[in-house]
């Protein structure tokens, strides 16, 4: 019997239809149902389970109590196993933690879970990449990578999970900053990954099936990186998965969301902040900033990368930026050029125009940076 | 009598067809094969032979030699025949069905004379090696079919040797190489520039030769971008590989700068044109300012396919770079034929020998049959077509067009299913085989696919109104089942022998079996 887990965020997605941009705190959501506000997430988690409908007796779901993940698996037409309890209506993030922690502990092959870049965080914050997980999207903001573009999506993503057809991937988990959104500031930050079920076809956003298993392309990218490497320069890595991924086959161990210094093969400051950059860079003038853009937004600079700042950048040079992505993640920027915002508008000036993105062995693109 | 008109149209649109394909669950003829069983009793050598012969195979070195013979399927005759048979009856190929839906493939109807040619004896009884005295009808016809590729081109030599659209890609590279070789800058330019719309082998050919290779992406037009060429080009430029018309179907009518930015810089600039249906006598590769060009004469000049060959990638050049084509090239001293291993800077040999004769021979007698002003007809017929096609197809709802909105394309367009997937969830890939349950099919695109949910239809000049009008309908039936039916369309093929398979493994070179030893190996039947 392979079992799934099932977590909604009864609240989520509140926020959006009043025009509240986001349904994080308390007296935000009551101020959403004042509003007239009708929460629609039991609805989109049912809609994702009745793709899985077709799996029959071969899973098991276990899920929460009320509009947690009962509501939505008997509107579905699944008797799930109920775990916990809760306070109906008074749900929190805290809630969102718990129950997840407590499928994990239960051994789902899979999590569920319905909301937006908030409930992505608290999911994160519960299980990081113990077990694989997915979303079904129901939040007002819907930054992160880790969810299906449609509720049936999820579901029948889940559904193909089970049978085996997909492979698993790091997705990030985005948020944007919401008391800079409500100002009318779009500020996101990369917050972590969850483990994600991927097949081309059932992923929409991503419209770019790609010819090599993912972690082939990294490896090439990494090959192609490795052979330019020099002694005595200093490369600044970014965060995420990509350069992560490409760093552990070059051969040295980078933090997920960190910036990470190497020289000569090792790394002489991970997680640096921007003054460990600068010293560095005081002593190793040849340098080069090895980023990845943020998938599905095409930013390099500015969101979660941060220790690279102004400074170091202008101190390094735009032509020692390598721009490091797989062709997949380009594809899915549909067109939208690569940004950034550095806070400094004569940096973000002087990175715009067009960049190589480094794709492959050998292999890139000529790609255009928006001024 | 019977109204056959009445039977096939209702108002003046056309039936669907109620086909069915003939299924036999067919094996791998390796599972066929039953030890012991022979399609063939050679007889014993008789006595007086064997001692005038001897060993025959003492002659073959040692490390030449098998050690044990090569596991065949061991079958009888009728069992092999009917294996074949059957396969070829769960085929939808070119000469069975409409096909406007292999798009870039430029699959027309190729006259089955030159087939006949082709079969000769004269043709089939020749040798590679055969004296040059002995094979002078052969070299004049390849000798003539240089002349008119210079005309269609406007190039100035020829070689007939690759035998592929992507080996000719590889020869140009490897000619601009040489070029840069003679001027002392080969180790400063290692890089080759291309667009995501042109063909992929154009990239993959110019990183086989050993380049390194950048890509261009479209402008919000869907032309290349012109912009990201000259922030692209620099000292270390080898050279241009592009199509135009690109997979779109759009023409870029900035090419003739395109080509001046890449000469400025020191570059040279070949033309991918495997597929110049919309281009015969139209342009000209020399007029947009190209160095080096090919066509793949199994596409534009009718070969045909023969399933994945035997082909030839016709390779052509200017004056200037006519030292660096490979050896031998066909020529004529005004008296008799040869072949010239003469141009002193040659790359070298691509392939063996100097062109595959019969494709040689079927698309020279396709060019005499319809002459000059019959080959621009072919382009503008596949034009008429093409944009005939695009104005029914576009009158389908749940379709687009993407790019160049408004205008006209060339010889094919790239066509996108997105608003139907969004509205039903069908891709386009389950319409394609959908398709396949009236006897028709289409293909999507090349990776990635830059056009979301994408149908690449290509309807040349083979096709008439009526068999367009059968197509566009059959499209159209298909995509309204996918808003009334979604299931019905997705569980196809339901009267085809096509199946649908998880494609997923494709994308893990370890999975890969091209051989049914490395199948039986990986899948833990055999060490």
């Amino acid at each position: 019997m392979k079992r799934i887990g099932l977590v909604v965020n009864p609240i989520a997605g509140l926020g959006g239809r009043v025009g509240l941009k986001g349904s994080d705190g308390m007296e935000l959501q009551r101020k959403a149902l004042e509003l007239g506000a009708v929460p629609h997430a039991v609805e989109r988690a049912a809609q994702a389970l009745q793709a899985l409908l077709p799996l029959g007796a071969e899973f098991e779901l276990l899920t929460y109590p009320f509009a947690m993940g009962a509501e939505a698996a008997r509107q579905a037409g699944i008797d799930p196993c109920v775990l916990g309890s809760i306070q109906p209506g008074q749900t929190s993030a805290e809630d969102t933690v718990r129950a997840a922690r407590e499928m994990a502990e239960n051994e789902v092959r899979l999590l569920l879970f319905a909301g937006g870049d908030g409930t992505a965080r608290d999911i994160c914050n519960a299980i990081g990449m113990e077990i694989p997980a997915l979303g079904i999207p129901a939040g007002v903001k819907i930054q992160s990578a880790v969810y299906a573009t449609a509720p049936r999506y999820a579901g029948e993503l889940a559904a193909a999970f089970l049978r085996g057809e997909t492979e698993l991937r790091q997705a990030e988990v985005m948020d944007l900053d919401e008391d800079a959104f409500r100002a009318g500031r779009v500020s996101a930050c990369l917050y972590g990954y969850l483990k994600t079920p991927y097949s081309q076809r059932y992923v929409q956003g991503v419209k770019v099936p790609s010819l090599s298993r993912e972690s082939a392309v990294l490896e090439a990218i990494a090959g192609d990186l490795a052979d330019r490497m020099k002694p005595g320069w200093l490369y600044i890595f970014g965060p995420g998965s990509t350069t992560q991924a490409v760093a552990t086959h070059i051969g040295f161990d980078k933090t997920l969301l960190g910036v990470d210094a190497v020289l000569d093969g090792k790394i002489v400051s991970a997680d640096a902040s921007e003054a460990d950059l600068l010293r560095l860079l005081s002593v190793n003038r040849l340098a080069e900033i090895v980023v990845t853009p943020i998938g599905g937004q095409g930013c390099i600079f500015g969101r979660g990368n941060q220790p690279i700042s102004p400074d170091v950048i202008r101190k390094v040079g735009r032509a020692h930026i390598r721009v490091i992505s797989t062709p997949e993640k380009i594809q899915a920027l549909n067109g939208h050029p690569l940004w950034a915002d550095t806070g400094d508008r004569a940096v973000d000036e002087m990175l715009s125009g067009y960049l190589v993105v480094l794709t492959g062995y050998k292999e890139s693109v000529m790609y255009k940076v928006m001024a | 009598m019977k109204n056959i008109t009445a039977e096939r149209f209702t108002n003046g649109k056309p039936n669907l067809r109620r086909f069915h394909q003939a299924r036999w669950d067919e094996p791998v003829i390796f599972e066929l094969g039953q030890p012991g069983q022979r399609g063939i009793l050679v007889p014993e050598v008789e006595e007086g032979i064997k001692s005038q012969v001897g060993d025959a195979l003492a002659g073959i070195p040692d490390g030449l030699r098998r050690k044990d013979p090569p596991k065949l399927p061991e079958m009888a005759q009728p069992a092999v025949l009917r294996h074949y048979d059957h396969l070829s009856q769960e085929n939808l190929g070119v000469d069975f069905n409409i096909d406007v839906g292999q798009g870039t493939c430029t699959m027309k109807y190729s006259p089955k004379v030159n087939d006949q040619l082709a079969r000769m004896p004269e043709m089939t009884e020749l040798h590679p090696l055969q004296d040059e005295s002995t094979v002078q009808g052969i070299l004049e016809i390849m000798y003539r079919f240089e002349q008119i590729l210079k005309e269609i081109s406007g190039l100035e030599r020829f070689t007939l040797q690759p035998g592929a659209g992507s080996v000719a890609i590889y020869t140009n590279a490897s000619i601009m190489r040489a070029y840069h070789e003679a001027r002392g800058e080969a180790k400063q330019r290692d890089e080759m520039i291309t667009t995501i719309f042109s063909h992929p082998s154009d990239a993959a050919c110019a990183k086989v030769a050993g380049y390194k290779v950048i890509t261009l992406y479209p402008d919000p037009e869907g032309y290349p971008d012109l912009e990201a060429l000259k922030a692209a080009v620099s000292e270390r430029t080898a050279g241009l590989l592009i199509t135009n018309p690109e997979d779109t179907g759009i023409f870029n009518p900035k090419i003739a700068e395109f080509t001046r930015i890449i000469h400025a810089a020191g570059g040279l600039c070949s033309y991918d044109q495997a597929n110049a249906n919309g281009m015969l006598g139209i342009t000209r590769a020399r007029e947009a300012g190209f160095d080096l060009c090919h066509f793949n004469l199994h596409k534009t000049f009718s070969t045909p396919h023969g399933c994945g060959g035997p082909a030839v990638g016709a390779t052509g050049v200017t004056q200037e770079l006519a030292r660096f084509l490979p050896v031998p090239i066909v020529d004529f001293d005004g008296q008799k034929y040869f072949l010239n291993y003469d141009p002193a800077d040659s790359i070298g040999k691509i392939r063996p020998f100097y062109g595959v004769a019969p494709v040689v021979l079927k698309a020279y007698a396709w060019v005499m049959a319809l002459g000059a002003a019959g080959l621009r007809e072919v382009a503008e017929v596949a034009v008429l077509n093409n944009n005939y096609l695009m104005k029914k197809v576009l009158a389908i709802h749940g379709v687009a067009a993407p790019y160049a909105a408004g205008k006209r394309r060339v010889e094919q367009v790239r066509y996108s299913w997105q608003t139907l997937f969004e509205e039903t969830g069908v891709h386009s890939e389950a319409l394609g085989i959908r398709a396949a349950d009236f006897g028709v099919h289409y293909w999507t695109s090349h990776h990635p696919y830059v056009v979301p949910e994408p149908c690449t239809l290509e309807p040349t000049e083979s096709y008439s109104k009526e068999e367009l009008d059968e197509y566009a309908a059959i499209l159209e039936h298909v995509a309204g089942e996918a808003y009334s039916d979604p299931n019905l369309v997705r569980s196809a093929p339901h009267n085809s022998t096509v199946h649908t398979i998880d494609h997923h493994p494709f994308d893990d070179p370890q999975q890969w079996a091209i051989t049914w030893r490395a199948y039986l190996r990986k899948t833990g039947q055999e060490r």
